[in-house]
């Protein structure tokens, strides 16, 4: 359902991500890990056409992103770093302006708004300006939107950032009961909720993937578990100061 | 291509709404209309002495169009794009199924309708002239009609400047020189200076793209079609370079 094909991405000489190759099919839940300045946000921006790839291509749903963006588009949530949002608008009102964007029909576009501001746990404040809104809520706004277009593949860097543990949970919960219809490809830097959300794993540093399992076997690979696993695979250099 | 014009009508519906909402929740477009409106009242009145031309006709209003609009058009457009650079949205915008084209034309349509509605606010100015006497109000119409049309042309400058860069200062600075290119090229004194150092006939050359020159015709109520064309000649111009570097992100810093 989302394939990455050979994807490579330079910002002058420094090489941001570096051929990264994988397949992910429906059902699945990949984890992207990997230490800061991997190329975790660079890959998944050129997995959702925002950036285009120095060389490869992704294919989403059988559409490739260089050649039909938007048909690729049409079937991607994305999830940005950071959850950026129009602080001016309301919850509702941004969920409007994204379903205008996906051209959903009027009866489609309730339907689906209600559902997602359900989903994301967003309805106590699905009316006030998004810059009243804590961290959590505004990432649980940047989810809501992602959802909207009941994507087929869904990209989302950092979802979990800046929930309380309730909500971490509840998101968990979501993305279990979304998987078994979605590709879903998930970047945290929170190692514990890997098992619990992901059924696999990839680590990248520095552009490149060094590992790609499921969490049990990237766990069980090192007596410290998933976290020294992650220390031995990348923790060879600070990527960020290249 | 169908599909094309589809995703991008779509991209217009979109951003067009969005955008006319962000001026409306915000003060800016308020703020921005009142300040305006008292602009080119106090020019008409004082600066023009609207009162002893002694002519029933708005030419001393229409006058100070392009001039007022070198300095208050970058002022509405410069949030455009700059805005969404700074606050990451556009990496959202870019990650939706619709066309920057029509992404772009959203937008300035969006400042478009701001600036016509301050347009329209001036009215009172067309009343007064009726009242003070029988001036040819087909004429003001026409006057009024050019007059928008190359708000759009100073709207499609900055908003392609703001695209350009991550703040609005910026944009509004750059806009306005920008601006201030296009405008002055018209300038007697500029006319004069560029006829005395490459001939006459750069000079004219030079003032066949100025807004001034274009916009002098339809002041006295006269659409001419050369103008017309040159006005949305220069609104296409813009509106493909700010889709040009718009799309140019893509391919590295955001
Ligand atoms: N627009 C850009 N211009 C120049 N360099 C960039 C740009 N975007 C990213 N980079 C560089 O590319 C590398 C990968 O960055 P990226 O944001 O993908 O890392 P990441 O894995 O998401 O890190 P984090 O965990 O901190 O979010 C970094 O070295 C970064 O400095
Ligand atoms: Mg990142």
């Amino acid at each position: 359902m989302l394939e990455l094909k050979h994807l490579v991405k330079r910002f002058g000489d420094h090489v941001a991500v570096e051929k990264v190759s994988f397949t992910l099919k429906k059902g699945e839940v990949l984890g992207f890990l990997g230490p800061n300045g991997a190329g975790k946000s660079t890959t998944m921006r050129m997995v959702a056409g925002v950036i285009e790839p120095d060389e490869g291509d992704v294919v989403i749903a059988g559409h490739s992103i260089i050649n039909q963006p938007r048909e690729a588009q049409r079937r991607l949530g994305f999830l940005p770093e950071g959850a950026p949002l129009y602080g001016d608008m309301t919850p509702v009102e941004f969920l409007n302006f994204l379903s205008t964007s996906h051209d959903l029909a009027k009866v489609e576009r309730k339907r689906a708004i209600d559902r997602v501001v359900a989903d994301a746990r967003i309805a106590n404040v699905a009316n006030r300006r998004i810059v009243t809104l804590s961290k959590g809520y505004r990432r649980r706004v940047g989810l809501a939107g992602a959802l909207l277009n009941d994507p087929d593949v869904l990209v989302l860097d950092e979802p979990t950032d800046g929930l309380d543990p309730i909500q971490k949970r509840a998101v968990r919960a979501l993305i279990a009961r979304m998987a078994p219809e979605k590709a879903i490809l998930i970047s945290t830097h929170t190692l514990e909720e890997v098992p619990a959300m992901c059924n696999r794993a990839i680590i990248i540093d520095r552009g490149r993937i060094v590992a790609d399992g499921t969490p049990d076997s990237l766990t069980g690979q090192s007596p410290g578990g998933l976290e020294e696993t992650f220390i031995t695979m990348a923790g060879t250099a600070e990527a960020d100061g290249v | 291509m169908r599909q094309w014009a589809v995703d991008t009508l779509t991209g217009l519906k979109a951003s067009y709404s969005r955008e006319l909402r962000a001026y409306f929740a915000t003060p800016l477009a308020y703020v921005f209309m009142a300040i305006f409106l008292m602009m080119l009242g106090f020019f008409t009145w004082e600066a023009s002495n609207f009162f002893d031309t002694g002519a029933a006709d708005l030419q001393p209003f229409f006058y100070w169009h392009p001039w007022l609009y070198m300095i208050f058009m970058p002022a509405l457009s410069m949030r455009l794009w700059s805005d969404e650079t700074a606050a990451g949205t556009s990496e959202l915008l870019m990650s939706l199924p619709v066309s920057v084209t029509g992404l772009a034309a959203g937008k300035l349509l969006a400042a478009w309708t701001v600036a016509a509605v301050s347009l329209v606010l001036t009215f009172p100015m067309w009343l007064t002239v009726n009242y003070l006497g029988a001036p040819d109000n087909t004429a003001i119409f026409l006057s009024y009609l050019m007059s928008l049309i190359m708000a759009g042309a100073y709207l499609s400058i900055g908003a392609a400047v703001s695209s350009l860069v991550s703040s609005q200062v910026l944009a509004y600075v750059i806009g306005v020189v920008v601006a201030f290119v296009f405008t002055a090229a018209g300038w007697p004194m500029v006319v004069g200076a560029v006829s005395g150092a490459l001939g006459a006939a750069a000079g004219d050359l030079v003032a066949t793209f100025s807004f001034l020159t274009h916009f002098e015709t339809a002041e006295r109520g006269v659409l001419e079609l050369r103008s017309l064309i040159y006005f949305f000649g220069v609104i296409a111009l813009w509106l493909a370079l700010n889709v040009l570097w718009v799309s140019h992100r893509r391919n590295g810093a955001r």
